[in-house]
């Protein structure tokens, strides 16, 4: 008896999940569990709280409202495509995945779809090449101009001359962390450094050997392409061998708050890119506290706020409220579909006005996008940890990145898959 | 009353040995095999397919295949996920290296090829049993998530070490890559899950299927009475690897699309595809499809009462899932130690003399 019940409740349960056509609705694909939930949680708070102060404050965007609908993924690629399924038929009009691998899932279903998806600074890098990944989005920057942000920075701090220098890249053995590999490879050969690689794998607990082997080989620099628990393990292991931490630099995925405190004192002076701004010193924040925070709305636990994946969140859902605008503009109407918002999309234009004018004057670079470039400019800037102040601070501005080795891995790959998968030219 | 042997005369030797002997078992199994090719392709949507139906039917893949060498043979593997791989490879790379082949044969020859490796892990289970073999195949399980990502030629060189399956048609219709329709990739699954099965059900009930039994249940006693281990042993874990190769090729190329080893293929896959089998019952096909089901359905039924109906914080329903999910484990384990089929067992049992109990 009990088994048939259970079996109805099921049905039942499945059935009920059936599409709720209302409003302008955004899934935000989070994980709050799991081995990453460290820079899942106020990435989706920042992503939510930017959507419910857009609410709260003007009333959604054009008269409507905005329904976010959360999903839980815990950065599986099989749990994100059930989340993938379950959401779009709502009428979802863009994705955020925050994951590289679930991105790779996504980018032929939601093409098929008509959905677009944005990555912001990660997922398919050659995605840049909107030619042939027409949903696809990966603005303002995507992991080789990271890449080359960072080999840039040391150039820079090296005056002009890394010829014969060691990096060692630690990076989590994944789609992921394996992304920057073959550009940094390219650069070792243009300025002629010696690159090692050091695999991490899943969830990167595990790290010791590598570090000794950083310990014995006594690189100049150390990258680092890490995400959840394996950033914190690599600064607290990157103290124990003393290696100076000036030194070290990570991706913007291990750059937050949480990467850092753990490791105490011993984590001051680590570096990471970023593309867009850290600290709360932003107008948008007051906002943010009297609509969102003080009206106890805020997603989550509440206390993210500020941080740099909060941050970023609440970058990406602005991104995403500005192409609703515009679709709106276009369109003529308030109540826009998925791919009405991708034509948008490929033709938003962020300048520094209208970033102020949404009080988050200087936050992040300008850029366009335009249907061969869906990437933006790719301009990287380097913050740093003080670990006395407990802050992250810009040291290096925002600035381009070598375009000339980027953009030819870009045709190169991004063409092998239009081979592939018998993708047309669609740009003018 | 309707579930009973009495009347039901088998009058030639074939009849007598069939796979359901009583009338009501063989009218039902029609039944839901007409419902599952007639009815199911015409009300399947995407939602239904990619979150439930097609997990489901691969998992009952690998689960069958392990349920061959753990609970027909006795031999415990926690390879699983590292032979789905090999599977999920080695269909990339017919796919890639012939793309005139058509889908079932290159799934098929995934199969083989994963076989061949099975075999080769399976060497070590005639000099070692138990827990050492346990840990052997654990060795498989690393080497080859390790093999995939490190060595480029498998990835066809590509920057991510993702791997993407091309699109494939089956009579015009596409059932990999973008552009599917739900109902022509789950027909292609069941095609594959059904034939499976039903070769599984006949290889365990012959002589193959004994001569693995006699090996588990005490194998130097199956060596006196003229079973040859190294044969048992080996067919057993190259039928099974061909099972779970399968699986892993369908894992790849009809549910997700785009994989990448560590994370598709790692040591979770092996415990999760354990568990069905120990859930839903060591030495019983049936209870391979139970114990797919019940890993499969759990969570996502789990998912839709919490925070679709009950409208719980996600974070808050996945840990619930946790907790829900390992305690029923735990509370079947404990009532039920022989896992769903057992349970489907007695049923039958009680149905045999319903409505007259006494």
């Amino acid at each position: 008896m009990k088994f048939t019940k259970l079996a109805a409740a099921a049905v039942a349960a499945v059935i009920t999940a059936a599409p709720v056509m209302a409003d302008l609705v955004v899934p935000s694909l989070s994980y709050r569990t799991g081995p990453y939930a460290a820079g899942g949680i106020p990435f989706a708070d920042g992503y939510a709280d930017y959507l419910t102060l857009i609410n709260e404050r003007d009333g959604g965007v054009g008269g409507e409202k905005i329904k976010i609908t959360e999903c839980e993924t815990g950065y599986n690629t099989e749990k994100g495509v059930e989340c993938y399924e379950a959401t779009k038929g709502d009428g979802a009009l863009v994705y955020e995945p925050l994951s590289t691998g679930i991105t790779y899932q996504l980018i032929p279903k939601a093409t098929a779809d008509n959905i677009p998806v944005h990555t912001l600074g990660y997922g398919r890098t050659s995605a840049k090449n909107g030619d042939v990944f027409s949903h696809v989005f990966n603005y303002p920057a995507n992991y080789w101009d990271g890449a080359s942000g960072m080999v840039n920075y040391l150039l820079e701090t090296n005056n002009n001359d890394i010829s014969g220098k060691t990096i060692a890249l630690v990076y989590h053995n994944s789609a992921f962390g394996k992304e920057p590999i073959r550009t940094l490879e390219e650069l070792g050969k243009k300025h002629g450094f010696k690159l090692t690689l050091l695999p991490v794998d899943h969830p990167g607990q595990e790290q010791k050997s590598q570090w000794l082997q950083i310990r014995r080989e006594k690189p100049d620099y150390v990258l680092m392409w890490g995400w959840g628990v394996m950033n914190q393990v690599a600064v607290q292991e990157a103290a124990n061998v003393r290696f100076p931490m000036e030194n070290f630099i990570g991706i913007w995925w291990s750059g937050a708050d949480h990467d850092v405190l753990p490791a105490g004192a011993a984590a001051d002076g680590y570096k990471a890119v970023t593309f867009h701004g850290v600290g709360s010193d932003f107008p948008v924040y007051d906002d943010i506290k009297k609509y969102v925070v003080d009206a106890g709305k805020a997603a989550g636990s509440g206390d993210t706020v500020g941080s740099v994946l909060y941050n970023r969140g609440l970058y990406a859902a602005m991104l995403a409220v500005e192409a609703i605008k515009d679709a709106q503009a276009a369109t003529g109407k308030s109540d826009i579909t998925a791919g009405e918002l991708r034509d948008a999309m490929e033709n938003l234009e962020i300048t520094e006005a209208r970033m102020e004018s949404l009080g988050l004057g200087g936050f992040g670079p300008e850029f366009k996008v335009t249907c061969e470039n869906h990437g933006g400019d790719g301009l990287v800037g380097v913050a740093q940890w003080d670990a006395t102040a407990k802050t992250w601070s810009l040291i290096s501005d925002f600035k381009p990145t070598d375009s000339e080795v980027i953009d030819a891995l870009i045709k190169e790959d991004s063409e092998a898959y239009a081979k592939e998968n018998n993708i047309e030219s669609r740009c003018n | 009353m309707f579930y009973r042997e009495a009347g039901d005369f088998k009058t030639t030797y074939a009849d007598d040995s069939q796979t359901f002997p009583i009338k009501f078992d063989r009218y039902r199994y029609w039944a839901v095999l007409a419902f599952a090719f007639l009815v199911v392709p015409f009300i399947i949507n995407d939602y239904w397919l990619n979150a439930v139906v097609l997990p489901f039917l691969i998992y009952s893949v690998a689960a069958i295949g392990l349920n061959i060498l753990t609970g027909y043979c006795g031999q415990v593997s926690l390879g699983s996920g590292g032979f789905m791989a090999v599977g999920a490879y080695s269909c990339y790379k017919f796919m890639t290296s012939f793309p005139g082949m058509d889908i079932f044969s290159v799934i098929l020859l995934s199969g083989f090829v994963t076989a061949a490796v099975g075999i080769l892990f399976g060497l070590p289970s005639l000099r070692i049993k138990g827990f050492y073999l346990a840990v052997a195949t654990l060795a498989a399980q690393f080497f080859l998530v390790w093999l995939f990502n490190k060595v480029p030629w498998f990835y066809n060189y590509s920057a991510s070490g993702q791997i993407n399956a091309p699109e494939r048609t089956v009579f015009g219709y596409a059932v990999t890559g973008a552009e599917t329709h739900a109902w022509a990739v789950y027909l292609v699954a069941l095609v594959f899950v059904v034939v499976l099965a039903v070769v599984a059900r006949n290889l365990t009930r012959g002589s193959l299927g004994r001569k693995w039994m006699a090996i588990r249940d005490m194998d130097i006693a199956a060596e006196i009475i003229g079973v040859n281990p190294m044969t048992a042993k080996l067919s057993a874990f190259a039928i099974s690897s061909f099972y779970v190769g399968v699986s892993g090729a369908m894992f790849f190329v009809l549910y997700l699309g785009a994989v990448e080893v560590g994370e598709a293929f790692g040591i979770g896959k092996s415990f999760i595809i354990l568990f069905m089998v120990i859930i839903g019952g060591l030495g019983s096909i049936f209870g391979s499809f139970a114990g797919a089901a019940f890993m499969v359905l759990m969570p996502v039924l789990l998912k839709n009462v919490m925070v679709g109906q009950l409208g719980w914080a996600t974070d808050l329903a996945a840990h619930f899932e946790f907790v829900i999910v390992g305690g029923l484990i735990i509370v079947f384990l404990i009532l039920e130690p022989h896992g769903l089929a057992q349970l489907w067992r007695l049923a039958k049992e009680k149905l045999r003399l319903w409505p007259f109990p006494h």
